[in-house]
């Protein structure tokens, strides 16, 4: 079994493009065997995931597991190192999930200008640059597949997007790769001042006593901008509502399930771990930014009129959740983080499906168009509702623990940092689960409560149809099931996020 | 029974699933499910009080603080005894607290001090949640008195509440959805009374939350009932700013552990700093201002009325309202020590409860709708539970819960019995003399009000007693005028509401008639709890305190009053006092008319209370209104004008660079290309050496041109 295990991650990352390769060679025409490849290539990953799962030492969940270590750029000693321990594992488990729901959706949920292969093409890309950048771990290698992802949302949101599709797909594209600019900048200071190597496990151990700390100062702000653009926390932020309001159904869910977890799994990953002493330094700051956007993605929320638009700019808000546990450098804070993204993953990724949803029927997200939902289409009507709960954090489903955590976290960060400043930051994030409600209750109420509005009240709304129950059940599952067995995750990450944080002795307890 | 208590929420819970997934299939629409699963619940709430009655008294304890009063004059002459013992106990191991019998006598000096009283000690079951930075997280049961007796309450009234259900309910359209949020509820009381850990408890806290929203806005078609469950749950989501915060403090004075007798040991123990204790018991206290819909987070209650009657009923006798009392007394060690409530005087808990008795009963005297009158006595009922555990009256607040849980739940019920015969809740309008169309709903109605005015001898009587007499007893004199004021304004209204509903002429439509047995049965179950529920706790009696009374209650040292009765002479006399005047007004026909036309004052006073102090407006029309518009028009604006004018200025910008620079420079730009690729190694390590120098601004843009050329090109090369 050791031989399977070797090659574990290799196809984890790599199978998807097995599937490109074959449906390359596949005429366009033929949509159904598309349709069949890219479900068997996800599946075929997300078995893999499975394996990952059932294999994995749960006792040993703070080191890495499953690791390769290869020879890849000799000429810059860049290698080819995978791995996964507790705080990736879950990200690339729900990222395989993820795409596996995202082409049942698509069974006949295909955005104009249809092209079903081009469009499943993308979907398997992206799913090779997700998966590789939760496994990497070679700075390079990292940054490779952190780009890779870029491209196929790019084409995505560009060609099967909304009427402001170029515009969000360029901004989308310029604001994440000037971000990334900043991110190589910072690896390769790391590299030449960190100890000639990009593997991070070395750089952890080394770095921080091979760099003076204003100059890890400086780095970590490369690679905060290179995150931070793409959490997106405030004020990088711009870039989400468009790219989300233009995108695909499809480019939504992943942009919102996986790709935002890109950057903040970078700051847990990389940039704590390898710069602890500067993390530090930046943590007020980033947890000052975070609960602004809490506050400030809940505002704009208020403002919308669109519901697509709504649930992208609740984004800012959940992941600004994230951020302040993150910035709490403490095990509560990080532990309450990776269970934000993966909670936000599924929370927020239903959220856009069911919008995605609506709009087929009704060809409008409008607010002030909609009403009556749970007249017409009763079932997405209490999905919506369920979604909207799960997303203000209610107890029992899984959005709780990825705030709560975060507000207990606040109260006592670790050692060094302001306690009074955290502490205020921990009142706004409380005052922000206000806000939540408040913003997805009168989503809810505008969409789903009422009845139809004249323009709609004669038209035949169809039920859910068979995509949608298979896609959405095992996210709803999974958000109840999180939402009381919160060990299932916490546990796996816990020990991880020690390792993480070793270098502030265990966290601020 | 006690060991296994979470089977009572557990089926409940279950039922709720399903309802869900069966109930349409099934004859009766899902209610059979609910009402078996209810019925269960109650039977084995029922074992469990006959258990906890049976479970011999073994655990020792003995009180913890060394208060002012008595004591240090009984003591006056010992200073260094008082003080060792309590060094000792403020560090002392917790649980050593727990003295036994032998260990206390053995003691010197300690011993005479305080005397260790023997109480049954709370069953506990705990179970590991979760672990994340090596704390354990405990999910578990903890059953003492308090528990099964308002395990029983909720049981009974949930079930009186499904079966009233089946018959008020019928042919609606959610017939089965209803049924299910039902149980739904119950369960989340039932697991917030189960509860051994805060965070737990905060599960069952915001079940209910969300199962308020369901059902006050069960008939979403119309906007006003979706508006009103948006209220009561954002109005709660508001005070549970506080208790999130709460808790956090709680849990890191109490040592990470969100479990409640811990909580409630070190707050007692002198374990937390005095700061930290305040800071945190205001925070929780929040929350409760909220859920139990204090003065001044008690707006959204009478809205609430939007739901069906039995969901009002539901909520306002035995669940959700009554949630933020029970915190309060679950967590009595922490309040305790918090507000220093032994001391005597003022404190923000009896004040808070005080003002809400008072503003409350003023507001239901300008009401016409029946069940507004009830929900604004619901409130001013809660006042009074706050304000007794403000002056220390932890028995009688809990007492007040129990009994009040019936005579509410019977005027509710009541209520709904009526409108259902006249189909309005407009008393002025469609009521009037329905006493002869309706004789059970008339006399269990009227049982209710008595019990709810606090006459001899029905329920309501021995427990606002009790509460008066608390307050008295315990230095609190001011709150005690306050309970008298309220009891005097509670009798008058509830004459006002029973004249306007019951006597006089019929002014409605139709034929009204009486309610069939589905609804009156609960009714007259209920009526017979309202008048007998106070005798639990009658003088020489007092089965109730003593069934509750548990282990902080002695750690804290609280004092139970036994009945008195100049007390509750006084009391009966202003009750009867308010009915007389009541009944001078109402029923011989001596209102005076046009008072408000004649006088400004009265004019004023009568605006005030009409527009309910005008704290909807604030909140509505200023805060929410303000938030939603104005501020969160301006943010987005600042986004797309300010931060995303940033973006799209830099984007414009480039763009005009790059033609310049393609005009400019031309042909040259391939030969860049290529000299910025060339930029190896060496080269960036010389040029990051410099950031170290400081000359970061020199090297800016060269730095970011050439690495935006080697980024693309490993993109490209890989």
């Amino acid at each position: 079994m050791d031989g399977l295990d070797d090659i574990a991650l290799t196809a984890a990352v790599f199978l998807p493009l097995v599937g490109v390769l074959a449906m390359m060679f596949t005429p366009r025409q033929h949509e159904a065997d598309h349709k069949v490849m890219a479900l068997i290539a996800t599946l075929a990953t997300f078995g893999v995931g499975v394996y990952l799962l059932l294999r994995f030492d749960y006792a040993r969940a703070d080191a890495l597991q499953f690791d390769v270590d290869a020879s890849w750029i000799e000429v810059i000693n860049s290698r080819y190192i995978l791995g996964v321990d507790g705080i990736s594992l879950p990200l690339l488990v729900l990222s395989m999930f993820v795409c596996v729901l995202v082409v049942v959706y698509s069974w006949n949920h295909f955005p104009e200008p249809h092209n079903p292969k081009a469009f499943l093409i993308l979907i398997l890309i992206l799913e090779t640059g997700m998966n590789g950048t939760f496994v990497a771990q070679d700075l390079i290698l990292f940054f490779v597949f952190f780009e890779v992802v870029l491209l196929p949302m790019y084409f995505m949101i560009g060609v099967w997007g909304g009427e402001q599709r170029q515009y969000a797909a360029i901004k989308f594209f310029l604001f994440t790769l000037f971000g990334s600019a900043l991110m190589i900048l910072s690896f390769l200071a790391l590299f030449f001042q960190g100890g000639q190597t990009f593997a991070i496990a070395e750089l952890v151990a080394v770095a921080s006593d091979n760099i003076p700390r204003s100059t890890q100062i400086l780095i970590f702000g490369g690679l905060f901008m290179g995150f931070a653009i793409k959490v997106p926390m405030f004020p990088f932020h711009t870039w989400l509502p468009d790219a989300h309001t233009q995108a695909p159904t499809q480019g939504s869910v992943i942009l919102a399930a996986i790709l935002l977890k890109l950057g903040t799994y970078g700051f847990v990953r990389i940039a704590i771990p390898i710069l602890p002493e500067a993390a530090q330094a930046w943590a007020p700051w980033i947890g000052g930014l975070a609960v602004i956007g809490i506050i400030y993605g809940a505002l704009g929320c208020l403002a919308q009129s669109d519901m697509k638009r709504l649930i992208a700019f609740s984004s800012v808000a959940h992941m600004g959740y994230v951020m302040l546990g993150i910035a709490t450098l403490t095990d509560f804070g990080i532990n309450a983080a990776v269970f934000g993204m993966v909670a936000h993953g599924l929370i927020t990724g239903m959220l856009f499906f069911v919008a995605g949803s609506v709009k087929d029927r009704f060809h409008t997200l409008e607010l002030s168009r909609l009403g009556g939902l749970l007249i017409q289409s009763p079932r997405m009507g209490w999905i919506l509702g369920f979604c909207a709960m799960a997303s203000l954090g209610l107890p029992g489903l899984a959005g709780f623990w990825g705030e709560f955590p975060v507000i207990l976290a606040a109260y006592n960060p670790a050692e060094g940092l302001s306690v009074g400043l955290f502490r205020g930051y921990m009142v706004v994030a409380a005052v922000g689960t206000v806000f939540a409600a408040g913003y997805l209750l009168w989503m809810f109420q505008r969409a789903a409560f009422g009845t139809p509005k004249e323009e709609f009240a004669d038209t035949p709304i169809p039920g859910m149809h068979w995509p949608e129950y298979v896609a959405w059940t095992p996210m709803l599952v999974l958000i109840v099931v999180l939402g009381l067995f919160p060990n299932l995750l916490f546990g796996l990450t816990d020990g991880a996020v020690g390792t993480a944080l070793a270098a502030f002795g265990g966290g601020g307890n | 029974m006690l060991e296994n208590i979470w089977v009572v929420p557990g089926l409940t819970f279950a039922s709720f699933w399903l309802i869900l997934f069966f109930g349409k299939r099934l004859p009766k629409g899902g209610a059979e499910i609910g009402i078996a699963a209810v019925g269960l619940a109650f039977v084995l709430s029922s074992v469990a009080v006959v258990e906890w009655n049976d479970r011999p008294a073994t655990e020792e304890v003995e009180a913890v603080s060394t208060g002012e009063h008595g004591e240090a004059e009984a003591h006056g002459s010992e200073p260094d005894a008082h003080e060792e013992a309590e060094d000792e106990h403020s560090f002392g191991e917790v649980r050593a607290l727990a003295v036994d019998l032998a260990a206390a006598e053995a003691g010197e000096g300690e011993a005479g001090e305080h005397e260790a009283e023997p109480i049954r000690s709370a069953v506990e079951r705990n179970l590991t949640w979760f672990s994340f930075g090596g704390v354990d997280i405990t999910v578990g049961t903890a059953v003492d008195g308090l528990t099964v007796i308002l395990l029983f309450t909720v049981t009974l009234i949930s079930l009186l509440v499904h079966v009233f259900s089946t018959n008020y309910m019928h042919g609606d359209v959610r017939f089965t959805y209803f049924f299910a949020a039902l149980s739904l509820f119950t369960t989340g009381m039932l697991l917030l009374v189960v509860s051994s850990s805060l965070l737990q408890a905060l599960f069952g806290w915001e079940l209910m939350g969300l199962c308020s929203f369901m059902l006050i806005g069960h008939w979403w078609e119309k906007k006003p009932n979706s508006d009103a469950a948006m209220k009561a749950f954002l109005t709660t989501r508001t005070g549970d700013i506080g208790l999130l915060v709460g808790l956090v403090i709680m849990f890191f004075a109490a040592g990470q552990t969100f479990d409640i007798a811990a909580v409630n040991e070190a707050a007692l123990t002198g374990a937390m700093g005095e700061t930290v204790l305040l800071v945190g018991a205001s925070a929780l206290f929040v929350g409760v201002i909220g859920k139990s819909a204090q003065f001044p987070l008690h707006t959204w209650l009478p809205d609430a009325m939007a739901g069906p009657t039995p969901v009002s009923a539901l909520i306002h006798a035995a669940t959700m309202v009554v949630a933020g009392v029970y915190l309060v007394a679950r967590l009595y060690g922490v309040f305790w020590s918090a507000f220093d409530i032994e001391a005597g005087g003022v404190n923000p808990i009896a004040v808070i409860g005080g003002i809400t008795v008072l503003i409350a009963a003023a507001l239901a005297f300008v009401q016409t709708d029946i069940k507004k009158v009830l929900a604004y006595s619901t409130v001013s009922q809660l006042g009074y539970m706050v304000m007794a555990l403000g002056v220390g009256a932890w028995t009688a607040a809990i007492f007040h819960l129990f009994t009040h849980a019936f005579f509410k739940g019977l005027l509710f019920l009541g209520a709904g019995s009526v409108s259902h015969a006249v189909h309005s809740f407009e008393m002025r309008d469609d009521m009037g003399g329905l006493r002869k169309f309706m004789p059970t709903t008339f006399v269990t109605f009227m049982i209710g009000s008595l019990a709810l005015a606090g006459v001899f001898p029905l329920a309501g009587f021995w427990s606002k007693d009790e509460i008066l007499l608390g307050a008295a007893e315990n230095g609190y004199r001011l709150f005690e005028v306050v309970g008298l004021i309220g009891a005097f304004m509670t009798a008058a209204y509830m004459t006002r509401c029973v004249y306007l509903t019951f006597f006089g002429s019929y002014r409605g439509h139709g034929h009204p008639h009486e309610s069939p047995p589905p609804i009156t049965v609960p009714l007259i179950i209920l009526a017979v709890f309202s008048v007998g529920a106070g005798l639990l706790n009658a003088p020489g009696f007092e089965k109730f305190f003593e069934l509750t009374e548990n282990r902080v209650f002695l750690l804290a040292g609280i004092e139970h009053h036994s009945f008195e009765i100049v007390p509750a002479v006084v009391s009966s006399v202003v009750v009867l006092a308010a009915l007389a005047l009541g009944g001078l007004l109402f029923f011989a026909g001596r209102l005076p008319r046009g008072v408000t036309a004649r006088s400004r004052a009265a004019r004023a006073g009568y605006r005030l209370l009409a527009n309910k102090y005008y704290l909807d407006h604030l909140y509505t029309g200023v805060v929410v209104g303000s938030i939603k518009g104005p501020i969160a028009r301006a943010a987005y604006w600042a986004n797309q004008k300010v931060i995303d004018g940033v973006v799209n200025g830099v984007g414009v910008a480039s763009t005009r660079a790059g033609l310049w620079v393609y005009r400019h420079i031309d042909q040259r730009v391939v030969d860049g290309a290529v000299n910025g690729a060339g930029f190896g190694a060496e080269g960036f390590g010389g040029i990051l050496r410099t950031i170290q120098t400081g000359r970061v601004q020199q090297y800016g843009a060269l730095l970011f041109g050439a690495t935006a050329v080697l980024a693309l090109g490993l993109v490209i090369f890989v």
